[in-house]
């Protein structure tokens, strides 16, 4: 029988239209991956513009029992539209954009396929800002962002996703609709549903609007960048910056294996004889960071700095961020396969953790770079590998794995903002202890009962295992 | 070697492992936005490559989403692991071209059509005044036979319509193959013709000539030029095309010039990178970079000269349409508007999403019809806000495209499509020295 002949796809005819659902076979493949791993085929896709439509899919699905994997862009690092047990890809990227900007409520209502740099760039000629920024947020849709609760480089001063979510209309996996928070900065009115579905990848709901909240757009921004010769030093500099009453915008760190991968790449003023660099940005009013930028400059000199990088001008500034931007092409020169971590440590434990990642380098032998947003402890290690190489990839699964624990044993998370996924399940019991994922799991049954919502992430299957191998 | 890693080579299945799968290129993809689905993305046609590399799926998987692609290479601009996209599709198309079955008879008129049609220039004068109408029936033939398209009527009276009209046999008879500046030369340029901009739009060439001449050019138009190639790989015909790569070379070396000066985004493009065409190290490698190291647009010469002062003001308001192949391949993106600042009295406007292709795409309007009016009709509303007298193109194909669009649009009493050369005439240039 075609898929085309089952009966759930012929109910989901009756109110879909024919053109938004997809069961050809270069459709299937081209909706089978995301920016992770692995490839896995759904048997069918279909594109929802309205919540009615939302409701009649997931009617059909749980009466038939279908899976459901709701999917963005597709931007994800883990995992998260990853149809792993076949089903319905239900792409939410075609519903038009709305971005209703409410200034005098410093609120934003969108819809689930607007992108954060919309959002952003909408709220700011209302002398707002929308402030999550992660690198893909001209790409992903904000359905994505609350999903996975994506983070970004600014998340040290104005935090996550879900920082800036204060009510959400959603439908759940039975096809009802529910309407959790309101457009209220403050709102203690029963469970916080917000915070609960925000993060939880897709496995209880689909998101069909969100209000967002807003805040004022600072008049100014300076860049700094430090370069130091040992890691510690560079923590401690960040220790005593952030306690020295500054709040930067984005701390962000690069170590000399990805300072080395751009200069190869493209010469772009980066040092290659220094353990780490630090980009720093403040943001603010002006006069206020003449004082900060100089105060910073203090610091990083008696903390150990060799060499400070005071831009003078914008363009100055944008070089900078330029070199920061070309770490993912650079660095994917070295190898074609890219595995990206964010684990994440208090920030205390950062040159610990920087230290401990150069151990798994050598032990194991693969490449590893380390950047990320140093100052809210958020690294990206990245090891650079080859998908077609068996062994290698055997070596990397063993990094990866040591590299999970030895967040979690120096008080830290498998991940800053990208989220579970299928790839860092078997290691959530580590994290969580088996009471507290159990209890994770039995909020997931109540709001699911028949396991259609994106099946098999967050929560191992028995005996789970971190897998990069194809075979 | 097996069937599978045969395959493999083919597709240059190394190649798509440089693609991360991050999606950045999904915005800037026309077919995506108008499509609606990842299959049309340059993310998606890629991974299908791939898939296909590996066994995964067949080749007639493939063939519709690289059939529609439009190969503008506006991915290739944003992509963040500067994956050789260009190289996948072209090996896409080679592979599928090479594994379709055909009949006699297609390939009768397609061996006229690329052998003979598009490179000869002797077909492309004695067509003259037809020129237009016996290609576009050639090609609709072609396309039928070739099921190009979904044995869609190939609405050529739509083309036909908009053509400017063509100068007598005899005005391109008399065109002279060496031009002198009135003064001492300050640079010797060869001018690259171009098929379509040389029958469709003669005069144009006429002018680009005249432009390089009161800069104080010495211009050669070699009569042994031909195609520079370009439709042929878009259309999978790789080995056509790096023949006619070779005789350009050939044609362009005999004289010592300091340019290879042509006034077609599509063209410039394949011209400046023909020295991918030849393994390295080879010796038509070296005699290829020799060559693309001279290629420049119209644009970048007359701005590297400086030698033109515009007399008359144009008191207009014009809209800048960007060639695709300009933007992304050549990389030539300011010259253009330096020029047009120049201008006394233009007022340009600039336009929502200018490097948005318009949907021409080399023959692509004419082969997949429906879907490119769906990305024009898209584009004329970016132009339309601009509210402009005239859109400003770079490339024979997007001055076709967007005088369809005025067409469609009824708008031809309001607002025209224009060459850039012919906008810098209309200024009345005279040389600075």
């Amino acid at each position: 029988m075609t898929v085309e002949d089952k009966e759930w796809v012929k109910e989901l005819k009756v109110f879909i239209p024919e053109k938004q659902i997809m069961t050809g076979y270069a459709d299937l493949v081209s909706y089978s991956f995301d920016g992770s791993f692995g490839e896995y085929m759904p048997e069918a896709i279909v594109q929802v513009k309205t919540k009615g439509e939302v409701v009649h899919v997931m009617k059909v699905a749980n009466r038939f029992l279908v899976p459901v994997t709701p999917r963005g862009q597709g931007t994800c690092l883990s995992g998260g539209p990853l149809p792993v047990k076949g089903g319905i890809v239900l792409d939410m990227s075609q519903w038009p954009e709305t971005i209703d900007i409410i200034p005098d409520d410093l609120i934003a209502i969108v819809s689930p396929s607007a992108l954060a740099a919309d959002i952003n760039k909408a709220a700011e000629a209302h002398g707002l800002m929308y402030p999550p920024d992660p690198s893909s947020a001209h790409v992903g849709t904000i359905g994505g962002n609350l999903a996975e609760n994506s983070g970004g480089p600014r998340g040290l001063k104005y935090g996550v996703t879900k920082d800036y979510v204060i009510g959400l209309e959603f439908v759940t996996p039975e096809g009802e609709v529910i309407k959790t928070g309101g457009r209220t900065i403050k709102n203690v009115t029963g469970y916080d549903l917000t915070k609960l579905i925000i993060g939880s990848e897709g496995t209880l709901g689909v998101i069909t609007k969100a209000t967002l909240k807003l805040v004022p757009k600072p008049k100014a921004v300076r860049t700094l960048m430090a370069v130091f010769d040992d890691v510690e030093n560079a923590g401690r500099a960040i220790s005593k910056t952030l306690t020295s009453g500054i709040l930067p915008s984005k701390m962000e760190f690069m170590d000399q294996a990805c300072c080395i991968a751009v200069e190869n790449y493209q010469p772009s003023g980066l040092p290659t004889d220094a353990a780490a660099v630090l980009i720093i940005e403040l943001d603010g009013h002006p006069a206020a960071l003449a004082e900060e930028a100089s105060d910073i400059e203090h610091i990083m000199k008696e903390l150990g700095a060799k060499k400070i990088i005071v831009p003078q001008n914008e363009e100055e500034a944008n070089r900078i961020w330029h070199a920061r931007k070309q770490v993912s092409p650079a660095t994917a020169q070295i190898k074609p396969t890219k595995v990206s971590e964010d684990a994440t440590v208090p920030r205390s434990q950062i040159a610990p953790m920087i230290e401990r990642l150069q151990q798994i380098k050598e032990k194991y032998q693969v490449e590893l770079v380390v950047f990320g947003h140093i100052g809210d402890g958020n690294l990206h290690p990245n090891i650079l590998c080859d998908k077609r190489n068996n062994e290698e990839m055997g070596r990397v699964e063993e990094a990866v794995a040591e590299l999970f624990e030895t967040a979690i044993d120096l008080g830290g998370t498998l991940s800053g903002e990208h989220g579970i996924g299928t790839m860092k399940a078997p290691f959530m019991e580590r994290e969580l202890g088996a009471a507290g994922l159990d209890m994770m799991k039995r909020i997931k049954e109540s709001w699911d009962p028949n396991n259609i919502m994106n099946p098999n992430k967050i929560f191992p299957e028995k005996g789970q295992k971190l897998v990069l191998r194809n075979e | 070697m097996s069937d599978l890693q045969t395959l493999q080579k083919q597709l240059n299945y190394d190649k798509t492992f440089d693609c991360v799968q991050c999606g950045y290129c999904l915005p800037a993809c026309p077919t995506y936005e108008t499509m609606e689905r990842e299959t049309h993305s340059p993310r998606g046609r890629i991974n299908l490559v791939k898939m296909v590399a590996e066994g995964k799926a067949t080749l007639s998987d493939l063939e519709e989403p690289i059939e529609k692609c439009l190969g503008c290479m506006a991915c290739t601009t944003v992509c963040p692991t500067n994956v050789e996209y260009g190289t996948i599709l072209e090996g896409a198309k080679e592979t599928i071209e090479n594994n379709r079955v055909k009949t006699k008879r297609q390939k009768k008129i397609e061996d006229f059509l690329f052998g003979t049609f598009f490179p000869s220039s002797t077909w492309m004068n004695r067509l003259g005044k037809a020129t237009w109408l016996y290609q576009a029936t050639g090609l609709q033939k072609a396309a039928q036979t070739l099921k190009l398209t979904t044995i869609a009527p190939l609405h050529l009276d739509k083309f036909e319509k908009i053509l400017p009209p063509q100068p007598s046999p005899g005005e391109r008879k008399s065109r002279k193959r060496h031009v002198y500046p009135d003064q001492p030369p300050v640079a010797k340029a060869i001018f690259f013709t171009g098929c379509i901009m040389d029958s469709a739009f003669f005069h144009i060439n006429e002018q680009t000539i005249e432009l390089l001449r009161r800069s104080g050019v010495e211009v050669i138009i070699p009569e042994e030029q031909t195609c520079c190639g370009a439709l042929h790989a878009h259309s999978g015909k790789v080995a056509t095309s790096k023949e006619l790569a070779m005789k350009n070379i050939e044609a362009c070396e005999r004289e010592n010039v300091d340019y290879i000066v042509n006034n077609a985004g599509g063209c410039g493009a394949r011209l400046v990178e023909y020295d991918h065409l030849f393994a390295e190290g080879s010796d038509w490698h070296t005699r290829a970079l020799a060559f693309t190291e001279k290629v420049r647009d119209i644009s970048e010469v007359l701005v590297e000269i400086d030698g033109l002062h515009f007399t008359k003001p144009v008191t207009k308001t014009v809209t800048y349409q960007p060639s695709c192949h300009m933007t992304n391949v050549q990389k030539v993106t300011t010259p253009p508007r330096r020029l047009m600042e120049k201008i006394p009295g233009l007022r340009v406007q600039g336009m929502t999403n200018p490097d948005f292709c318009c949907g021409s795409a080399g023959i692509y309007n004419i082969v997949n019809y429906e879907d490119s009016m769906v990305i024009l009709d898209r584009k004329m509303e970016d132009v339309t806000e601009t509210a402009p007298d005239a859109i400003v193109t770079t490339n024979p194909g997007c001055l076709l495209q967007m005088k369809l669009g005025i067409e469609r649009e009824r708008k031809q009493k309001r607002m025209k499509a224009v060459h850039l050369v012919e906008l810098m005439m209309e200024a009345k240039p005279q040389p600075k020295r």
